[in-house]
């Protein structure tokens, strides 16, 4: 029995009357993940009810986060907003003192046109700590798309490497030839240009990727976001860089356009298929084979046998919140399973190309018609076409 | 602007869709941008429902921020009553989209010559109310709405039941306890004689609010939400109305002697029996409720004199101040409440009952009264519960704002009989895992366990290198000891002597096959 697949993958567009999250959602687990930040969410009660229930319990720990929450005099333009984010921002130093403190937009901060980055340079420099401004409101965004506008905020203090690559090069040339006991460290990893990954995973995940990179000879120079603020990789003319989640489009263009950086296209390492994907992708870049990636990957599929019978043939349908439907259905599809459609919030076709391709070639490869791609899905819609 | 991070009562578009999906056949529509509806999610995952949530968004994105909201939202209230047919829509805006302040009330206004369902407006303002005023306000726009229109089209049934019956009005989603409470209700008001007309919103159906004033009163257990709608329907119908929380035993006998002069005056007008409930009364306290007889015994008399906080909305922490002092002997230093639109009737309640009243929607400003007094055991919301874990204080949950253990699957009111014994056992409950907690500290409990643990695992003589060390330590401690022991297994297993990251990964992905 033959199946005709679809070679073409075919992106559709419906109303966007679909549910997901508020950007500001990016909070709960940024904070989290950067050790010395503060986050302070410019915004309503309606956003500060929103993370109390997201946070949950784990508000009660005194999370470094907090609203400003705008009050009547502040949206009708009475109270001066300077002076307001002054004071706070002075309290906030005062009980946590973090390295950072990260400003994010609401909606209503949108619409009221608050001037957020014209403000923050001017506290900076008055209290002495640095401020960024990611706009993650839902307006513009939505959900996972949140930690992507902290992350381009990120990016832009990022330092600038050291040394340039020519110049990077004879130096650890002249390290190999006089210091031999670094020789050994050096003789790990192969030798390549600076190579920083970004998006934000638990920190022994992050160090797992690490391992597998390494096990390849390749040195992961450093994280974006990483565990603290003060520790943010260079980054610059020369530095590669590799996105690890579907989502951080924004990140990949300022990583590319503001810093000059060179981006890896590959698929994300989701699922034993998308990893090895992943990792074979970048090897070639820093001229290194890849090895033993196919037992590997073998190994894991063996260690899931229970779950795959379970799934087998059974059918999925997303219906797209989170901006990692395209990852999670290849993941499926190469799993076994039958995805009608995928549904997504927002899909950035030259980001995710690779993510995209590998899913057509996971389609052919499991022989299963490749499922139609629905941009701002219509939840009612959805569910009818669920239905028959 | 101000800072915070915790709020008790949420904002008010909150209230008003708690109303709007309590209803049976009713719609909300949200006027906001993506995210805002997340109280689809909240409610489906506390209340455990098994439909999806009747409340969506007609989104506000860029395209409505530069030229309005246009046929959208008309075009959405429109779709929902072709895909839903609800009764009713009910149009919301959020605190975003109130600042565009879009005529809301235009668009209303024309879906509803088109639309077959009835479209109101929900008209709160939302930087002025918190979600328990813009409960009470759209419930009474709603009742008041199908009244007033019954009353216009001259159709509504002037008379009365003709035996005694009430409406309960009220109980809503995502109350604290409310099913429970209403069961407990209806129990109570069968057990004398009476009928319930209806319970509104929780179930209820707009259809039937014109026959509302066809009960003889109206019963209102929890005074923060159904209060408008009782003075509402006092004025235009006079329809008498009990706002006594039924909660603790001598509450519960002011609620049903205040039910009994009811039904006697509108029972003489019509020639029926009096009734006399003292005979009921005396029944429940003394045999049916536990909660009398256990206060009087000598495990209770353990907790005479101790000093406690109480802090919730003012229904419950009142009552709940009440029944400590009254019923149970015991002192409460100091009782408030976050619902400083009602402070007044608050503090006239427990004049007396208590040594300080603070009135206050400031958490730490709680945090603080408590750390102050030191009470034995806090009797609060969720956030009292934290700073009491924080201090070291137990602490009962009696109140809302609440997490998703306190949306229990069995069988807890709090208002009734079988209320005085949940509440009792909270009570007593609480001071005594204070006191369990003291006797294993001074006979050292636990000690005995992690002797036995620790000597399993020194005995091989596995090294841990440094990284190995830090990445164990980051995991959390409820994990830690069992990753470590796992990984001190497979290590053993493979004759491995020094543990490394990846022996740690390589034990984990083993642990799998």
């Amino acid at each position: 029995m033959s199946v005709k697949i679809d070679e073409t993958l075919i992106v559709e567009c419906e109303t966007g009357n679909y549910h997901t999250f508020c950007p500001i959602s990016c909070v709960s687990w940024l904070y989290q993940k950067i050790e010395d930040s503060f986050f302070l969410v410019v915004g309503t009660k309606t956003c500060g009810y929103f993370l109390q229930n997201a946070l949950g319990v784990m508000i009660f720990a005194e999370p470094r986060y907090a609203m400003a929450e705008l009050e009547e005099g502040d949206i009708s333009a009475q109270l001066n907003d300077y002076e307001g984010l002054k004071k706070l921002c002075i309290r906030i130093r005062k009980d946590r003192d973090p390295s950072v403190i990260i400003w994010i937009g609401t909606c209503t901060t949108e619409i009221i046109k608050m001037d957020l980055e014209g403000m923050a340079p001017k506290l900076e420099w008055e209290i002495g700590i640095p401020i960024l401004v990611a706009r993650a409101n839902g307006l513009d965004y939505a959900f996972t798309q949140g930690e992507d506008t902290v992350l381009a905020a990120m990016a832009h203090r990022c330092p600038e490497p050291e040394f340039s690559v020519r110049e990077r090069k004879e130096t650890i040339q002249h390290f190999l030839t006089f210091h031999s006991r670094k020789k050994e460290e050096l003789v790990e990893y192969a030798n390549h240009p600076s190579l920083v990954l970004f998006g934000s995973l638990p920190s022994n995940v992050a160090s797992q990727l690490n391992l597998e990179l390494k096990r390849q000879s390749i040195k992961v120079s450093g994280w974006l976001p990483a565990q603290k603020y003060t520790d943010l990789p260079s980054l610059g003319d020369g530095v590669y860089v590799c996105g690890v989640h579907p989502f951080l489009s924004r990140t990949a263009t300022t990583l590319i356009r503001r810093e000059k950086c060179q981006l890896i296209a590959a698929p994300f390492p989701i699922g034993p298929d998308g990893t090895r994907a992943w990792i074979e992708k970048i090897c070639p870049v820093f001229g290194v084979e890849p090895q033993g990636l196919e037992e590997r990957e073998e190994r894991i599929w063996e260690s899931l046998k229970d779950y795959l019978d379970l799934v087998d043939g059974k059918s999925v349908f997303f219906m797209g919140d989170n901006l990692l439907e395209v990852s999670l259905a290849r993941f499926l599809i190469r799993c076994g399973m039958i995805v009608h459609e995928i549904g997504i919030p927002y899909m950035d076709k030259r980001y995710q190309t690779a993510e995209l391709s590998l899913l057509q070639d996971t389609c052919i490869k499991m022989c299963v018609p490749i499922p139609r791609i629905v941009e701002k899905p219509d939840n009612s819609n959805q569910i009818r076409r669920i239905r028959e | 602007m101000k800072l915070a991070y915790w709020m008790y009562a949420g904002p008010a578009h909150i209230g008003t869709l708690r109303v709007a999906s309590s209803f049976k056949n009713v719609h909300a529509i949200m006027h906001a941008p993506l995210g805002d509806d997340y109280f689809n999610v909240m409610r489906s995952m506390l209340e455990r429902e098994r439909d999806f949530t009747a409340a969506t968004a007609s989104i506000v994105d860029r395209h409505v921020l530069a030229r309005g909201s246009q046929e959208r939202v008309v075009d959405n209230i429109l779709r929902k009553d072709k895909e839903e047919h609800p009764d009713l829509i009910i149009l919301t805006p959020t605190c975003t989209s109130s600042i565009l302040q879009e005529d809301l009330q235009n668009f209303v206004n024309r879906a509803s010559i088109i639309s077959d369902s009835d479209v109101i407006f929900a008209d709160v303002d939302h930087y002025q109310v918190n979600e328990i005023q813009a409960a009470d306000r759209t419930l009474e726009q709603v009742v008041r709405y199908y009244l007033d229109r019954c009353h216009r089209q001259e159709k509504w049934d002037q008379f009365l039941t003709n035996v005694p019956s009430v409406n309960i009005i009220g109980i809503f989603t995502l109350g604290f306890h409310n099913q429970h409470d209403c069961r407990e209700l209806r129990r109570l008001l069968r057990d004398l004689d009476i009928e319930i007309n209806q319970i509104i919103p929780e179930g209820g159906s707009v259809e039937d609010l014109q026959n509302l004033p066809k009960a003889w009163f109206n019963l209102i257990p929890y005074r923060e939400v159904g209060l408008m709608t009782a003075v509402y329907l006092n004025k235009e119908y006079g329809m008498p109305y009990i706002s006594i929380a039924p909660m603790g035993a001598v509450d519960m006998a002011e609620w049903i002697r205040q039910i009994q002069k009811n039904v006697n005056t509108l029972t003489l007008s019509s020639s029926n029996k009096r009734v006399d409930y003292e005979p009921y009364i005396d029944g429940q306290t003394r045999f049916v409720s536990q909660a009398a007889w256990f206060s009087r015994s000598i495990d209770c008399q353990n907790l005479t004199g101790k000093e406690t906080v109480v802090f919730g909305d003012t229904t419950h922490a009142a009552s709940i101040t009440k029944i400590l002092v009254r019923e149970m002997g015991i002192r409460v230093s100091c009782a408030g409440t976050y619902c400083k639109h009602d402070a007044e009737w608050f503090k006239e309640q427990i004049q007396g009952f208590c040594d300080e009243i603070l009135i206050t929607d400031d958490h730490a400003e709680v945090g603080d009264m408590i750390a102050h007094t030191e009470p034995s055991a806090i009797f609060g919301t969720q956030m009292e519960r934290h700073i009491g874990k924080r201090l070291d204080i137990p602490c009962g949950v009696i109140s809302a704002p609440v997490h998703i253990q306190n949306f229990p699957l069995g069988y807890r009111p709090f208002l009734g009989y079988e209320g005085t014994n949940q509440i009792a056992d909270l009570i007593y409950n609480s001071f005594a895992l204070g006191m369990e907690d003291h006797l294993l500290e001074i006979f050292g409990g636990h000690d005995t366990k992690e002797i036995i643990s620790k000597s399993i695992s020194t005995d091989i003589g596995l090294i841990w290198n440094p990284e190995s060390r830090l990445e164990l330590s980051k995991i959390p401690r409820f994990a830690r000891e069992k990753v470590e022991r796992n990984t001190e297994k497979f290590a053993r297993q493979k004759g491995i002597e020094t543990i490394t990251v990846e022996v740690m990964y390589a034990a984990k992905e083993a642990l799998n096959t």
